[in-house]
């Protein structure tokens, strides 16, 4: 078996070209399928980074002034959700997974020591962190049901404003803040993505807390929610705008008093877009490979063919068909599994350069965020080419093993 | 090289045709041949008569359609490839008239190939190649490449190979056809003094004055043994 493979190895190198060119074939087939690969998952990283850290299927509602006269009541009415709102939809609406308030003030002052920060104020119930489920806590913890329930003075900040308040090293968690003059508890720190990252701007604390501290009652400001899985978003969220409108009597038509967001509609329209880059991939991979395939299969079929009298000499000596047909396939199987992986290995190191390159340099490209390659598409083609190159060599070489000793000579 | 000659080779009514669409080509009528061990004998024709199918018979290259064929004991019938290959490796040892050395190997690598196809190690191998070398007086041309060296000289590595292997017959094709008269000679010397050493030897030619120095010349004639000429003063020479 050594011996064999030593013969093997000696045949590729007194047979450079031929040798170099399959090799290059494949190589240059899953070389181009990885940075293809990784160029398109690239561009799926880039472009979910514009969605920041929210879930992909929420619906955002919230009030303005009327805009549409109704029920004898003149346009220019401030409407104003409560949380008994949120009580009837739950109630009245099936299919809902997760509906939460939001209240907020603006620019609460934030003060610690002799710093301070003039950040937005949310008063978020505990429901409010199973719509905000991807956004990460990378200090401390959110706040939690005890903390509703005994109205606990503590208080979660964005990054933006815990960078602002503390020097870098020093701890925000277990740390005393003053929230619009209240002293609070740092309990955590999150990291909002969203909006430019503006939503690190905010700082969280227990709805009940708010109430208490801030007044406002059994107001809120924003109402989320989620759909249950297999509930269609867009059919939920009319029927919850319908519910809304008619407990405030709002205009069916109108689009100032109540209004909402869904993300399902970016999220399907870019998930459409995703489906076409891809078909556009995977369509100009395959066509790489298939290119790659033909060309080794070429070679392959050049390469038995050029040794039919090679094969014919080795036959009147002894070699078995066997021996002939597992010498030609084991060396196939070498040059192209040697060369397919490097292909693979100098393609996976470019893109983790280029990734390394725009993570070190801090550069943003639109739309392009850390490439890197489903590896196990990669070596399904690898495996793929080799297979068929070999393959493909099977043919003559079977043929050549068959045809007798004097007429393999007598080829030129 | 006294003593009981048993039969080499034994061909009895050989049959051969070609068949190329609808027709068929009857080359070989019926050859009956015998060798005993330790004979050198020459197969004489004219192109066409058939010897070239002949030799690849004997040399278990290509089969037949009728008849039988004993070689060193192995009936040699309607045998599977991979029998064919052993038979040819371990009893034959051939020498062609373009000297089918394999280019990209060296002078002691082309000598060592029959053995690799025996499962002999490399060391070993190269070994029992490189004394094959120096007995046909190549020993200065060892790692010498195939294009590196003159006609005669590469037949000389071509005789190597097929000693190499310690064979029962050696069967040589027109093993000077494609040399000047100055090497010829010099490789008929070799094959003679080869044969003198106790090895069966069957050179295939249409040049009379090398049949003249075998022992016997078997005349092939329209796909049929003609004549067997007996050489007893050359038989006398070599017992």
């Amino acid at each position: 078996m050594l011996d064999g493979l030593q013969e093997i190895l000696f045949t590729l190198r007194q047979n450079k070209l031929r040798t170099v060119l399959t090799a290059f074939g494949v190589f240059w087939g899953i070389f181009m399928l990885v940075l293809l690969l990784g160029a398109g998952r690239g561009m799926q990283n880039g472009i979910y980074e514009d969605f920041g850290s929210d879930v992909l299927d929420f619906v955002i509602i919230w009030t303005g002034e009327t805009s549409v006269a109704y029920r004898g009541m003149a346009p220019g009415r401030r409407i104003q959700f409560r949380l008994a709102d949120i009580q009837a939809v739950r109630d009245q609406i099936p299919g809902i997974k997760v509906i939460s308030a939001e209240r907020f003030v603006d620019n609460g002052t934030i003060n610690y020591q002799r710093k301070n920060s003039s950040s937005q104020i949310l008063g978020i119930p505990d429901e409010y962190f199973r719509v905000k489920e991807d956004v990460p806590f990378n200090l401390g913890r959110k706040p939690n049901p005890l903390d509703q329930d005994e109205f606990r003075k503590v208080v979660v900040l964005g990054s933006a404003v815990a960078d602002r308040l503390f020097a870098k090293g020093e701890e925000p968690v277990g740390q005393y803040v003053r929230v619009r003059d209240v002293v609070m508890k740092v309990v955590g720190v999150f990291h909002d993505k969203g909006d430019r990252g503006q939503n690190s701007e905010r700082v969280l604390m227990p709805l009940t807390t708010m109430q208490k501290m801030y007044g406002g009652g059994e107001t809120t400001s924003n109402i989320w929610l989620r759909p249950e899985q297999g509930v269609d978003g867009f059919e939920l969220e009319k029927k919850v705008l319908e519910l809304l409108k008619r407990r405030h009597d709002v205009s069916p038509e109108d689009k100032r008093g109540i209004n909402s967001f869904n993300m399902a509609e970016p999220a399907t329209r870019v998930n459409g877009l995703f489906i076409g880059i891809n078909v556009f991939i995977w369509f100009v991979g395959l066509g790489t490979l298939m290119a790659g395939i033909v060309g080794i299969s070429n070679i392959m079929i050049i390469t038995v063919k050029e040794r039919t009298k090679e094969i014919g000499i080795r036959k009147a000596l002894g070699a078995t068909p066997g021996q002939i047909v597992s010498t030609l396939l084991l060396e196939s199987l070498l040059v192209t599994g040697v060369a397919g992986y490097l292909g693979l290995l100098v393609g996976v190191g470019l893109l983790e350069l280029v990734a390394f390159g725009l993570r070190s340099t801090g550069a943003k490209l639109p739309y392009f965020l850390n490439p890197s390659v489903d590896f196990q598409a990669a070596i399904t083609a690898l495996f793929l080419l080799v297979g068929v190159g070999i393959l493909a060599g099977l043919m003559p070489a079977l043929r050549a093993a068959k045809i007798t000793p004097t007429e393999a000579m007598r080829a030129d | 090289m006294a003593g009981v000659l048993k039969n080499m080779i034994k061909l009895h009514d050989i049959h051969k045709f070609y068949r190329t669409g609808d027709q068929s080509l009857h080359v070989l009528k019926g050859v009956d041949l015998h060798i005993r061990e330790g004979e050198l004998v020459s197969i004489m024709g004219s192109s066409g008569s058939g010897k070239s199918t002949l030799l690849n018979i004997l040399g278990v290259l290509d089969g037949f359609d009728r008849g039988s064929y004993v070689l060193a004991g192995h009936p040699v019938n309607n045998l599977k490839e991979t029998e064919a290959a052993r038979l040819r490796n371990k009893l034959l040892g051939f020498v062609f008239q373009s000297f089918n050395l394999l280019p990209f190997k060296n002078a002691t690598e082309n000598v060592a190939l029959p053995l690799y196809y025996q499962g002999v190690g490399r060391k070993e191998r190269n070994y029992r190649a490189e004394r094959f070398l120096d007995m046909v007086g190549l020993s200065d041309r060892r790692s010498y490449m195939p294009n590196q060296l003159s006609g005669g000289q590469k037949q000389r590595v071509a005789i190597a190979r097929a000693l190499v292997a310690d064979p029962k017959v050696i069967l040589a094709d027109e093993p000077t056809g494609q040399l000047d008269s100055h090497s010829t000679e010099e490789i008929v010397a070799l094959l003679k003094d080869i044969h003198r050493r106790g090895n069966t030897m069957i050179i295939v030619t249409h040049e009379q004055d090398i049949a003249d120095q075998t022992e016997r010349q078997i005349i092939l004639k329209d796909g049929v043994t003609a004549t067997t000429r007996e050489l007893a003063e050359t038989r006398a020479a070599a017992s």
